[in-house]
């Protein structure tokens, strides 16, 4: 696709395409790295995706890379391509917040399993982005440090809650970046910026080193403007890890061969299946307009579509919201004003108690307040049964309806979120609004199962303003996420690579 | 289900240790009222026989062999502290005098 006034900016290039730059030596990793950094120092007044931006740490590490190519060594497939890294990730030496006052100056002891994976893999971590806090949101609005800005259209969302991570990408801050999806983290900020974002099986990356949210849904995963750069990263980061017990000690799926494979276009012999329930009443015409037009593309390249009924998805919304708290409510608790953060109000004569509960006050959002209250009234006795024991039968609902339809589809496809990216300020007062952003990622979670945000193409923006991005969701079974990558980029290779469209922004070349 | 009154949100609050103000109190009983009479949706469905998913992923319990490994050095995790004395952390006071 033709770039306008690309010429030869580092910053427009694929991962793929810089990492192969750096391994025949047409140009230095400190050089990528510089024109990132450029580039975040142009932009970022306007995106704000970035909360702490490592210059000394991203340089050193890229000299690294060079030094090692200087020296005849093997580099890995991502080395020397920068990387922007969720502030829930944490980084030994670098300050790491989840987005919230109560961690803020907060200087991690150790280095996340993902983190050291990507050091090793010489991947250049630029800083650390915004979210919201603790992963709480849909916006990036609960951010405590202020909301980033979508980059095809700042007045708007670039989601949440890893929407540091995919408005990074869409500026072309960073080729590539990690966010975490709980609930749809990660696939709903993809798909509102025009990017690929993929959330793993449960258990398929290691979730040591992520500041928790709620630990039986949480999963770290990539973030690229291509299938294949999603890929890429995505192997780097998984596999088994003994430091997280829930990891799973299996292959990795063959993601990156499954993203070549798919972008040859040919699709035989697979069945999709349309999830009847997630569409309809409270979806833009233009998102399911932009859905149906792929699933078109998908039966030309040779897969049978089929329309699949999952009749409990439509309580996954009210379940999640009871698990997540519940789980979040207990996580949470580590937040006692002694080992680590914020302390408020310890004045020699206040009990703990007292200072725990004001600084917890004082350190924590209204949505995490909110969610708290919700968690510890859904577990507190004479609810439980009610509220998080019913939530609980409903995921076993759930996954009982994908396993139903996974034996007669090989992939399940929906739109990954209900409208185009929203205006800023529209839903933060209306938890409910903001919640029914993620109507169509929960169910993959609650089951533990994969799932990829591909772009679907354009569709107009209700209120006005430019056309805005629309993602495709594809839903595999457990530990099959190479069929989202193989899926996703048959929908790349017959769409283009949307990212390539977005405005170029003030300060680009 | 029973609306959410401001009292219950103040034991919710005492519960978790937040020390919410009377502002929050008055925001948050409505907030809490909608988003449990939406997510009470749950008790529509789940009958007594379907058995509740913790986890959706099957896991059994993971042991490792003990091996004596270095932790994370204790200056470093004391330098995070909001406040650290003699080598430890320290805490505001935990009894009360009547205690």
């Amino acid at each position: 696709m033709a770039v306008p006034d690309s010429g030869d900016d580092l910053t427009r290039l694929t991962a793929t395409e810089t990492a192969a730059k750096i391994a025949s030596g047409d140009v230095s990793a400190v050089e990528v790295a510089n024109a990132h950094l450029d580039r975040i120092r142009a932009v970022d007044g306007d995106v704000h995706a970035f909360l702490t931006v490592d210059e000394d740490g991203a340089i050193a590490c890229a000299e690294s890379v060079d030094d090692k190519r200087a020296n005849g060594e093997p580099l890995s497939p991502l080395a020397g391509v920068p990387l922007a890294l969720k502030d829930v990730v944490v980084t030994r030496g670098l300050q790491t917040t989840s987005g919230s006052k109560i961690l803020e100056g907060w200087i991690p002891p150790y280095d996340a399993t993902i983190t050291r994976k990507m050091r090793e893999a010489g991947v250049v971590i630029l800083g650390k982005v915004n979210m919201d806090e603790f992963a709480m949101g849909s916006s990036t609005e609960n951010s405590a440090f202020g909301a980033s800005r979508n980059p095809w259209d700042l007045t708007r969302t670039p989601g949440g809650s890893s929407g540091g991570s995919s408005a990074a990408v869409a500026a072309f801050e960073a080729p590539i970046a990690i966010g975490t999806d709980t609930g749809g983290s990660i696939r709903q900020p993809a798909a509102v910026t025009g990017l690929v974002g993929h959330k793993p099986t449960y258990g398929g990356v290691s979730r040591y080193g992520l500041i928790a949210f709620s630990s039986s849904l949480d999963q770290a995963g990539p973030f690229g403007r291509t299938v294949l750069d999603t890929a890429l990263l995505h192997e780097v980061i998984a596999g088994h890890d003994p430091m997280d017990s829930t990891s799973l000690d299996v292959p990795v799926p063959p993601v990156v061969a499954a993203a070549r494979e798919g972008a040859h276009g040919d699709l035989a012999g697979l069945t999709v299946g349309v999830v009847k329930e997630l569409g309809g009443e409270g979806y833009e015409p233009g998102v399911e307009a932009a859905c149906r037009a792929a699933y078109a593309k998908l039966e030309e390249m040779g897969a049978k579509v089929v329309e699949v009924s999952c009749p409990h998805f439509g309580y996954a919304l009210a379940a999640y919201y009871l698990i997540a708290p519940s789980e979040a409510s207990s996580n949470l608790a580590r937040f006692d004003a002694v080992r680590y953060g914020l302390r408020v109000g310890d004045d020699g004569v206040r009990g703990l108690e007292e200072v725990m509960s004001l600084t917890r006050e004082a350190g924590f959002g209204a949505e995490v307040k909110r969610r708290i209250m919700i968690g510890t009234y859904a577990l507190s006795s004479g609810y439980y049964d009610a509220y998080y024991g019913q939530a609980q039968k409903v995921r076993t609902l759930i996954s009982r309806d994908f396993a139903a339809a996974f034996e007669t589809c090989d992939v399940l496809v929906s739109p990954t979120t209900p409208t185009v990216a929203f205006k800023l300020g529209e839903r933060v007062d209306d938890p409910m609004a903001m919640y029914a952003s993620d109507l169509c990622t929960l169910p993959a979670p609650l089951a533990g199962l994969p799932a990829i945000s591909v772009p679907a193409g354009l569709a107009a923006a209700p209120g006005g303003g430019p056309e805005l991005p629309v993602g495709l969701q594809i839903m595999a079974p457990a530990l099959a996420d190479d069929r989202c990558y193989r899926v996703a980029a048959a929908v790349e290779a017959a769409l283009g690579v949307l990212a390539d469209k977005a405005p170029l922004l003030e300060g680009a070349k | 289900m029973p609306a959410i009154s401001r009292e219950e949100v103040a034991h919710l609050a005492r519960l978790a240790r937040l020390a919410v103000t009377d502002d929050e109190l008055d925001t948050f009983a409505g907030q809490l009222d909608v988003i449990l009479g939406a997510v009470a949706r749950v008790g529509e469905v789940a009958a007594d026989d379907i058995p509740p998913t913790s986890h959706a992923v099957p896991l059994t319990n993971v042991l490792r062999p003990d091996e004596v490994k270095p932790s994370i050095d204790r200056e470093m995790v004391l330098l995070a502290a909001p406040a650290a004395e003699d080598g430890r952390f320290r805490v505001p006071r935990i009894l009360t005098e009547e205690e």
